[in-house]
């Protein structure tokens, strides 16, 4: 607990997070955690879920195991290298479902609009969304549209939700990983966050960047084909990046995890971004790629129909699951460090 | 990127350390000034594969974290009058004050940006004609010419509702400063890459002869760091005291004139608080007479100001090198990212927040060394 200065009955440090949401509570690392951990989960009550919390829920439906999924997309701006909100929408809950190794039966969407938006800027959003659907091999089934008033929403949110069906014989759960499991990456880190942000300040590094916006279920389709329910744990790196991701995982199964530095997978423009902004590649956001945990025997068959994939093309094994411990990271030089969850969203640096 | 790649090679930063050893005799403290060598030293695990005997110690050179609590305080009420945007780096947004931070008072309802250049700041007063634009100036000799830049830029322009809140502080001080500090254990430094590129490193030398101490001018890869360190103990080893120049792929001797030449222009050096250490003299940049329309402090009458800082910090004898955060009875208990009883625990640059994010704790300590 925090220090009450008893003089003044004022608090010395920061405002206390339970006073008011900040946007840190949105960054996908601990300070989300606790606020769904403490404030929206025991809202549910009974209804709350019981295990731990998925990128979708498997709900049975008859003899059918079926996942549900549902996200918002507030991204700024709202179109950027190599994608849109609209596109990412899409492939967001996609790759929820697949995830689960749920493969995607149908999508709603609703859009959130404010009053003034362009015309032409939701046409495109929204062409853009039917076209990754179709991409994707999904129907958008429903949907609904809000317009609020000036000031009231920026510019324009998405809302996605969407229903899989899962493969027979899988199971993959953010708490299956196991001591010894292989833990696969399917591409390169960093891409999408950085991106975004530079198409967002204008620092001009996304001339040579594009986001990794994509669908992911026909990469875990082709793994579990290959690895069957060797394919322990999913996680596709969005919020938070890969180092959240890695620990949401060894969290809820209960393991460590050891990653070689020099195997992550950084483009060289994103790297030579982080390195002037001062942000770790680790913890920037992706939207098309994945983390696995799998069965160390079934490891190099999965990872080569991973590569068999564009999606899965320059997947790589960045690191192997242990019995405990915190997830850690062997350094270029050869030390070891701890890969925390970060308290809230990286801060650009002064220098 | 190749050119960087070269500089975290592990076989040659085994070869480097494999001389480190053969030419260490005896055990040696050193210090790094500046944050972003700490945070590589911590974040590659450096420190712990130095030859026993061999102590990094973590100097003040964090602009976040040396940045006294009266100009965080005073930010906060700039932030807070009506019609006023306030405008800084986004490590600044964390840092505590007295009573809260930049991005709390953000939730609350001000106006408060992150920018990425001062001249973001200045384009957004531009743009803002009917608000007053203010910038929060801080850090080293790095950050001095591109804000120097920004009020001469503004002027250009006749801008006149941008201002900047100025609080830069200068790396030579500072390490007098750590030098004359009672029980001073720093026998060799590793000099600021970053700031000798602005300021060259010649106003080193006065300092290496009277305190008959070894300054290696280093940069930030991990190479850079282990050969800095090289350099260093040769020098300890050898009975030398000279300022040797690891970096010189980015620095030389003089620094960069035109850079030094805008900070002249814009800035005069006066002496300087320093968040957990103190007023250093001579240790701070200030407006010019010929700026001080440009003074964010003239412009905003925010009454005075009560400051106080956590009584449990220790941020002084992090800085200065005193202690580590090891040492520190709140750190990583009451003194956490989340509840930052001082600046060290909030910028990646900051020693204890290095610390925290590597994941060392205070059980660590028996089991290291």
């Amino acid at each position: 607990m925090r220090h009450v200065d008893p003089a003044t009955g004022t608090c010395p440090a920061p405002v206390p997070e339970t006073e008011r949401v900040l946007l840190g509570h949105g960054s996908g690392g601990r300070l989300s955690a606790e606020l769904i951990g403490r404030v929206l989960v025991p809202a549910l009550g009974a209804a709350a879920p019981g295990g731990p919390l998925e990128d979708a829920a498997v709900v049975e439906v008859g003899e059918s195991d079926l996942a549900l999924s549902t996200d918002a997309y507030v991204v700024d701006p709202l179109f950027f290298p190599g994608g849109d909100i609209g596109s990412m929408a899409v492939h967001g809950t996609v790759n929820d479902l697949a995830m689960r190794a749920a493969m995607p039966v149908a999508l709603t969407v609703a859009y959130v609009v404010e009053e003034g938006l362009p015309l032409p800027v939701l046409r495109s959003v929204a062409e853009s969304a039917g076209e990754a659907a179709v991409a994707a091999g999904v129907p958008i089934v429903s949907g609904d549209t809000k317009v609020v008033g000036r000031g009231a929403a920026d510019r324009l949110f998405v809302i996605t939700a969407g229903l899989g069906r899962r493969l027979p014989g899988v199971a993959p759960s953010v708490a299956a990983a196991r001591p010894g499991d292989a833990i696969l990456l399917s591409g390169p880190i960093g891409a999408h966050g950085v991106t975004v942000l530079s198409t967002r300040e204008g620092l001009g590094f996304e001339a040579d960047l594009v986001s990794d916006s994509r669908p992911l279920h026909r990469l875990v389709a082709a793994m579990v084909a290959a690895g069957g329910d060797a394919v322990h744990a999913l996680r596709d790196p969005t919020r938070g990046g890969l180092a959240s991701a890695l620990n949401e995982i060894a969290a809820a199964s209960g393991v460590g995890a050891e990653i070689d530095e020099r195997a992550l997978p950084v483009p060289e423009p994103v790297r030579a971004a982080c390195e002037m902004l001062g942000l770790d590649p680790a913890y920037v956001a992706n939207e098309g790629c994945l983390v696995a945990f799998v069965a160390a025997e079934r490891a190099d068959a999965v990872l080569a129909a991973m590569r068999d994939r564009p999606e899965g093309a320059q997947a790589v094994r960045i690191g192997t699951a242990c019995d405990d411990g915190p997830v850690v990271v062997r350094t270029a030089v050869g030390s070891r460090r701890v890969l925390d969850v970060l308290l809230g969203e990286q801060l650009p640096r002064i220098c | 990127m190749k050119y960087i790649d070269e500089y975290r090679d592990p076989e040659l930063a085994r070869l480097l350390l494999a001389e480190l050893g053969r030419v260490t005799t005896r055990p040696w403290t050193l210090m790094e000034v500046c944050g972003g060598q700490t945070n590589t030293i911590v974040r590659q695990g450096i420190d712990e594969l130095l030859p026993g005997g061999i102590e990094m110690i973590h100097g003040p050179g964090c602009p976040v974290c040396v940045t006294p609590l009266e100009v965080l305080d005073r930010a906060m009420a700039i932030a807070a009058t009506p019609g006023t945007i306030l405008t800084s780096f986004g490590d600044m947004l964390r840092v505590p004050g007295s009573r809260t931070d930049l991005l709390a008072q953000r939730a609350r309802g001000a106006d408060v940006r992150i920018v990425y250049s001062p001249m973001d700041a200045v384009t957004l007063a531009r743009d803002n004609p009917d608000r007053q634009v203010v910038f929060l100036a801080v850090g080293f000799e790095t950050t001095a010419p591109a804000n120097a830049m920004a009020v001469l830029h503004a002027a250009a322009l006749g801008i006149t509702n941008f201002s900047v809140l100025v609080s830069h502080v200068l790396v030579p001080p500072a390490m007098t400063a750590v030098l004359r500090a009672p029980g001073c254990r720093v026998q060799g430094f590793l000099a600021a890459g970053h700031v000798c590129a602005v300021m060259g490193w010649s106003e080193y030398e006065p300092l290496a002869e009277q305190f008959r101490v070894p300054i290696v001018v280093t940069g930030f890869e991990p190479l850079d760091l282990l050969e800095g360190i090289l350099m260093t103990v040769r020098q300890l080893e050898q009975g030398r005291h000279e300022v040797e120049n690891q970096y010189a792929r980015a620095v030389r001797r003089d620094g960069n004139t035109a850079a030094r030449a805008a900070i002249r222009r814009v800035f005069r050096v006066t002496d300087r608080a320093w968040r957990g250490i103190g007023t250093i003299p001579d240790s701070g940049l200030t407006l010019t007479d010929e700026f001080a329309a440009f003074d964010a402090r003239r412009r905003f009458d925010v009454g005075r100001l009560v400051v106080r800082e956590h009584p449990d910090c220790v941020a002084g004898d992090i800085l200065t090198g005193a202690k580590t955060p090891l040492d520190c009875a709140a750190y990583g208990t009451t003194c956490t990212p989340r509840t930052p009883l001082g600046a060290p625990m909030v910028s990646a640059e900051g020693t204890c927040a290095a610390y925290y994010t590597a994941g060392r704790r205070q059980e660590d300590r028996h089991a290291s060394r």
